[in-house]
Order: structure tokens, then sequence, then C-alpha cells
């Protein structure tokens, strides 16, 4: 099985969908014949062409609006945001039209749009690039949204989500594009949405996080073994909604959680999937569950962010603290 | 250094046809509408004007909901329809909905969207467009969306959208038209210039003499219309149609008019803002007094035809009103089952909670 990044694993799954659906779209800023800042619509626009892959005039509200638009043409849009940042510019036309579409029409209209975009820290970038955005769309009924962990995920998660005819904000964590590969078939496949994924047993403890955190986890249950502590990693995957099932399955077992987001602690999805675990297995729990996250602060000036972002050796602590509580 | 600003300012002239006595002011451009069609613009202004003073009243009368007055902007509204085909694309704003009724919108459904009954929204197969926007602006960058995908489909349509005065102050009208102007989609944006924004006169918006300038900075056509005269709005729809399914791009349009009444029905008080002289200014310039004068001229229309369709919309609006009352109320349960195609395991939990508290 072949070896890729993150990245190409994003573009296998475009080609895909742009090859088996005629109806699909890729658009966005510098997607065409540039392939996008980070290359993941490399090559796209040669294959299929300026009518399917194609550059847009700089602004993401009229991006956001094109899309809604051609979805109202039947079109299957995947318009790229060019980093996390800018979705301010587009926070109508996601939360205030798109997502409502289906709604708002009685069910006689959908916008089956997968909205992809670049975020997450550690890259050095300016302000407005790295910060984690998924609270702003989480909270929106009618989107969901989906953050992958490793390339196999990564191209099975935005097949289903290209596929889905309801509107998918797609989070690709930029420190995960090309930090390493993994296998990732050739031919096409998906990956269950709102699906958790265990990509660690383990019995003592059961971390949970997305996006890059799932690597932090799983680097923190790494050094765990070495002390004899059993972490089981539980990776979201899809954050809008949560799959409880999973989570709990996991909590019954190992009845200990630590819940690492990189987004600041206030009104996280860390908290949310916290109040979700209480209610539904408190006495399952043999101590509190503990959040690691970034502080309530902005998102730092590069040169703060390495100490900004939690690290593995925060998650350690926070498993000490649960295991010793 | 040349000065351009003004020499473009003075090329946007106010288009009219048809003025204030209904005389023809400008015979080059009188639509070549036959008998039937002018007779049938007329009704759609008399009867838009009875929907209107009726739907003001049942508001009063807590038998409505949301509504915003129509009265001043018939011309605009349904002169600018009535230049478009059954198979284009309507995008409007919240004042629009006379333009989704002549599209074919059933009458209760109307009254069922005032009332905040999503099956207002449900449109009939041939009625193509949105349920009427409430964002201002946001009609605007859809619309380029739209008109890229009729044009991507190969289909000889158009996308259309309205906003006010006000609306050509969001980023998303730039955008909208920008984008359309870019994609060279077939597109036409009106801005309806009411004259105020809910409070805000139109001198407050913007240092720009005119807002169809404004299509200048897009590179696409633009016009500014007597938005009082209908024949001028239908003559420049019609061409701005035109303009479009052959490939020449999107046009904006100004229709420069009036609205008699308040923002909405929601608590407004023009009277805060605006002046009896400044109103009756407005009314001696009424869309359907000159057009009345025009069609009495040609012996097209009568004082019969005329209280004929008052009748015949009083009617039509007392039916359509006992079947929106008829109609089943909105539960919660039905909302949580179209947010998604499937329900997400969340919902599923929640639909429970909510069947056993409508069930009681």
């Amino acid at each position: 099985m072949a070896q890729k990044t993150m990245i190409q694993a994003i573009t296998d799954a475009m080609h895909h969908e742009l090859k088996s659906d005629e109806d699909v779209l890729i658009f966005g800023e510098d997607v065409g014949q540039n392939g996008g800042v980070f290359r993941a619509t490399e090559g796209l626009q040669d294959e299929f062409g300026e009518e399917r892959v194609f550059d847009t005039p700089l602004a993401e509200s009229g991006i956001g609006g094109l899309a809604l638009g051609l979805a109202l043409q039947g079109f299957r849009p995947v318009p790229e945001i060019q980093f996390i940042g800018f979705i301010y510019e587009a926070m109508d036309a996601l939360n205030g039209q798109i997502a409502r579409m289906r709604y708002r029409s009685g069910d006689s209209k959908s916008a089956p749009i997968t909205v992809r975009t670049p975020f997450g820290g550690g890259v050095h970038t300016p302000e407005l690039h790295a910060d984690s955005l998924e609270g702003l769309i989480a909270q929106q009924p009618g989107f969901r949204v989906v953050v992958p962990s490793t390339p196999y995920d990564a191209k099975g998660l935005l097949i289903s989500s290209i596929r889905n005819n309801d509107p998918v904000f797609f989070m690709e964590h930029m420190k995960l594009y090309r930090s390493f590969r993994g296998e990732v078939p050739d031919e096409e496949y998906t990956v269950e949405l709102d699906k958790a994924d265990v990509k660690r047993d383990g019995k003592d403890v059961t971390l949970i996080g997305y996006g890059a955190m799932v690597h932090t986890a799983l680097k923190a249950a790494e050094e765990l073994e070495q002390e004899n502590i059993d972490a089981e990693v539980i990776d979201l995957r899809t954050i809008s909604p949560i799959d409880t099932e999973t989570i709990i399955e996991s909590v019954k077992k190992t009845n200990r959680v630590v819940m690492i987001q990189e987004a600041q602690r206030q009104a996280g999805v860390a908290a949310n999937v916290i109040s979700e675990i209480q209610e539904r297995a408190i006495l399952h729990l043999e101590a509190p569950i503990l959040r690691v996250t970034a502080p309530d602060t902005v998102y730092p000036f590069s040169q703060a962010e390495e100490v900004w972002l939690p690290n593995h050796k925060d998650v350690i602590n926070k498993v000490y603290e649960v295991i010793n509580f | 250094m040349k000065q351009v600003l003004e020499s473009i300012e003075n090329q946007f002239e106010m288009f009219q046809v048809l003025d204030e006595n209904g005389e023809i002011v400008n015979k080059e451009h009188e639509p070549d509408l036959s008998d039937d069609d002018l007779k049938e613009l007329m009704r759609r202004m008399v009867y838009t004007r009875v929907l209107d003073q009726r739907s003001i009243a049942l508001n009063r009368q807590g038998r409505l909901g949301f509504y915003a007055p129509t009265a001043g902007q018939e011309a605009s509204q349904l002169g600018s329809h009535y230049a478009l085909e059954q198979e284009d694309f309507l995008l409007p704003a919240y004042r629009d909905v006379p333009q989704l009724i002549w599209q074919g919108l059933p009458l209760y459904q109307a009254f069922l969207f005032s009332r905040g009954h999503f099956h207002g929204n449900q449109f009939p197969e041939d009625v193509h467009g949105l349920s009427p926007q409430i964002i201002i602006g946001a009609q605007y960058t859809q619309t380029a969306g739209v008109a890229l995908g009729l044009k991507k489909r190969g289909k000889q349509s158009v996308a259309v959208t309205y906003t006010g005065d006000g609306g050509t102050s969001q980023g998303d009208f730039y955008e909208g038209v920008n984008f359309a102007g870019a994609y060279n989609a077939p597109a036409i944006f009106f801005v309806q210039n009411n004259q105020f924004a809910i409070s805000v006169p139109v001198e407050k918006q913007t240092n720009a003499k005119t807002l169809a300038q404004k299509a200048v900075a897009a590179g696409v056509e633009g016009y500014q219309v007597d938005g009082m005269d209908v024949l001028a709005v239908y003559a420049v729809t019609k061409k701005a149609r035109e303009r479009a399914v052959n490939g020449e791009g999107p046009t904006l349009i100004e229709t420069v008019t009036y609205r008699y009444g308040p923002h909405t029905m929601a608590g407004d008080d023009p009277t805060r803002y605006r002046s009896d002289d400044l109103d009756n200014e407005w009314e001696k310039r009424d869309p359907l007094i000159r057009f009345r004068k025009y069609l009495e001229a040609k012996n097209l229309w009568s004082e019969e035809d005329e209280n004929r369709v008052i009748e015949e919309a009083k009617e039509e609006i007392k039916a359509a009103i006992k079947k929106a009352d008829d109609y089943p109320k909105q539960k919660v349960t039905d909302l949580i089952d179209i947010m998604h195609e499937e329900l997400p395991s969340n919902l599923q939990e929640q639909m429970e909670e909510y069947r056993e508290k409508e069930s009681k």
C-alpha cells in the first residue's frame, strides 16, 4: 500500500470525487493553476479543466455565497478557505446561509457543500492563520465539523464529506499536512462520518482528542507505557455531532478521562465532551475528567506558540492527576 | 490627470418612459407590450396594492406576522418581474414577496412565510428561487453562484436578486456584483432605492451620487431607472435579461422609488425620520396613478376594471388566509427532522424528548 502525506491523501480524495461525479466543483483563492497555497489542489485544474477547478476573486464571503448558489443549481461545491482565520469574513455565508438552507426551504433544497480549510498551530504563521476556530462552526446546527488526524482518515473522511448531502466543515491541521506519511490505498474508500475512532487500545485511562492533539495523546500514551500506564486514545474525527457511544464504551472500561484540545479552554469541544460523559456515565468515573487545552488568550504571535500549544507532557501530568485522584 | 468622477456620475441619468402625468416622454424606449400585457401589468399592480393594504390590516389584527409593506414599490417590483421568464431564478429580499407570488408562489404560502412556518418556503416545482432573504445583501453573493451555475448548465435563464439602498453598503453587495462580473455570469442585481434604510437616508449611506454607478467599479453595466415608472423598469430589465442570456454579463439596476409605509410592521414609525411633505411629494409620482392614466388614454382601463381586480384580490386573500389558518402548525419535531438529510445521533435523542413534549 502506498505511503502518503495527509496533503497527498486530500488531493487524492478530491481527484476521485472530481472523476466520479461531474457535479463536483473545486474553487477558492489560488486553487487553480497554482494548486493552492499548500498544493492541495495540485494538478487538478490541468486534469479537469477550468470549468471544474477554478480560482475565485479574493473574498471569502463571496466564496461562501458562490458555493451556496452553485449548490442551488445542483452542483456539489468543495470550496477552499485559504486559512482558518479568514472564515470570519464568511461567517454569514457559512452559519447564516449554508447551514440553514435545508431547514429554511422546508427540506426542499439542500447545500451539499464541503468547505475545506487549513487550521492549527505550530507552523509559525502570521496572525489569524493558525487558530482553532472549530467552535464557531460546531455551535451552528446544520453543519458537520470533521477533523482528520491521519492520511488514511483524511482521504476517507473527505470522500464521505463530499458525498454527504449536507454541509461539512472540513478542517485540515497544517502541522499534519507533511509531517509524516501513512498508508493510503490508491482506490477510493470512505470513512464513516460522525464516528470516533480508537487509535490506541488501553485499559487505564482514556485520552480524547482530535486533529494534531491525537498525535500529542499518542506520544503521551507511549511514554506512559514505560510507567505501566495503559492509555486508550480516541480520535473524535467528527466533532459535531459527537460520537458519544464510542466515548462511553471506553469510559466504562477505563473509568478515567483526560480530554485534549488545541483550542482555548472556554466554550470548547472539550467542555461539551466532558458534559456528555458525566451525564451518561458518572457512576463509571473514578476521578474528575480533566482537560488539557490552550489558555484563554488569543492565539499568540509565533515566538510564543510552542509553549502556548498543549504538548504531551501536559497530557502526562493530567493523566497522573486522574490516576492518583 | 482627468477628473473622472464627475464625468462618470453625469452619465447615470435617470431613465424614464412614462412621466408623472402618464405621458410617454421617451417614445424610443416605450416597450413593445400588447394591450393584454399592459392590462395584466396594471392588474398585478392593483392586486398587489390591495394585498399590501390587507396584509397591513391583518398584521394589525395579529393575524399575519412579519410583514414589510410594499406600497409605492409596485412598479419596481412588478415591472422588473414582468420582464422575467418562468425558468429564471429569484433571490428576493424580505420586501419582495410580490415577485414570488407572481412567479407562482400560492398566496397562502406567502402568508405562512409571514407567520413563520417553513411550508411558506416549500416552493412549487416551477418556482425557481429562494425564500426572502433576511440578512441584508447575503443574496447578492448567492446570486453570483446561481448565475454561474446557470451558465455552467448552459441554461438560457438568469439569476435575479433584489436589495434596497442600504444593501449597497454591505460588503456582500460588492463581492456579489464583482464575482458575477468576473465570471461574466447571467445575473441581474436590483437595488430598490426607496430612499431610507429603515431610518437612514440614502445620502448618509454613501457619497456616490447614484447607486447605479457602483457597477462601474465592477466593470458591469449599470442603470438608474425611475422606479415609479413601470414601463421604464420593464424596459431596462428586459434589456438586462437579454444581455445576460446572450453571454454579455451581469447588470446592476437602481430603481428610484419610495415605500409609503413603515420599514416593517414590527414597530417602525416613519414620522420619526420622514416629513409629510416628502411623503406627499412621492405620492404624486405614484406608479399606479400614472400607469392608470396611460391606460385610460388608450381605453384599456376603467373604473370597473379596477373595482373588479380589487374585489378579486380581496376574495382570493380571504380564501388564502383561511387556507393558511387551516394548515397544521409547525412542530419542533418537524424542525429536528429536516435539519439534516439523516438524523445524527444527538438529534435522534432530542427528537424523542420533543416528541414527548409535543404529545402533551
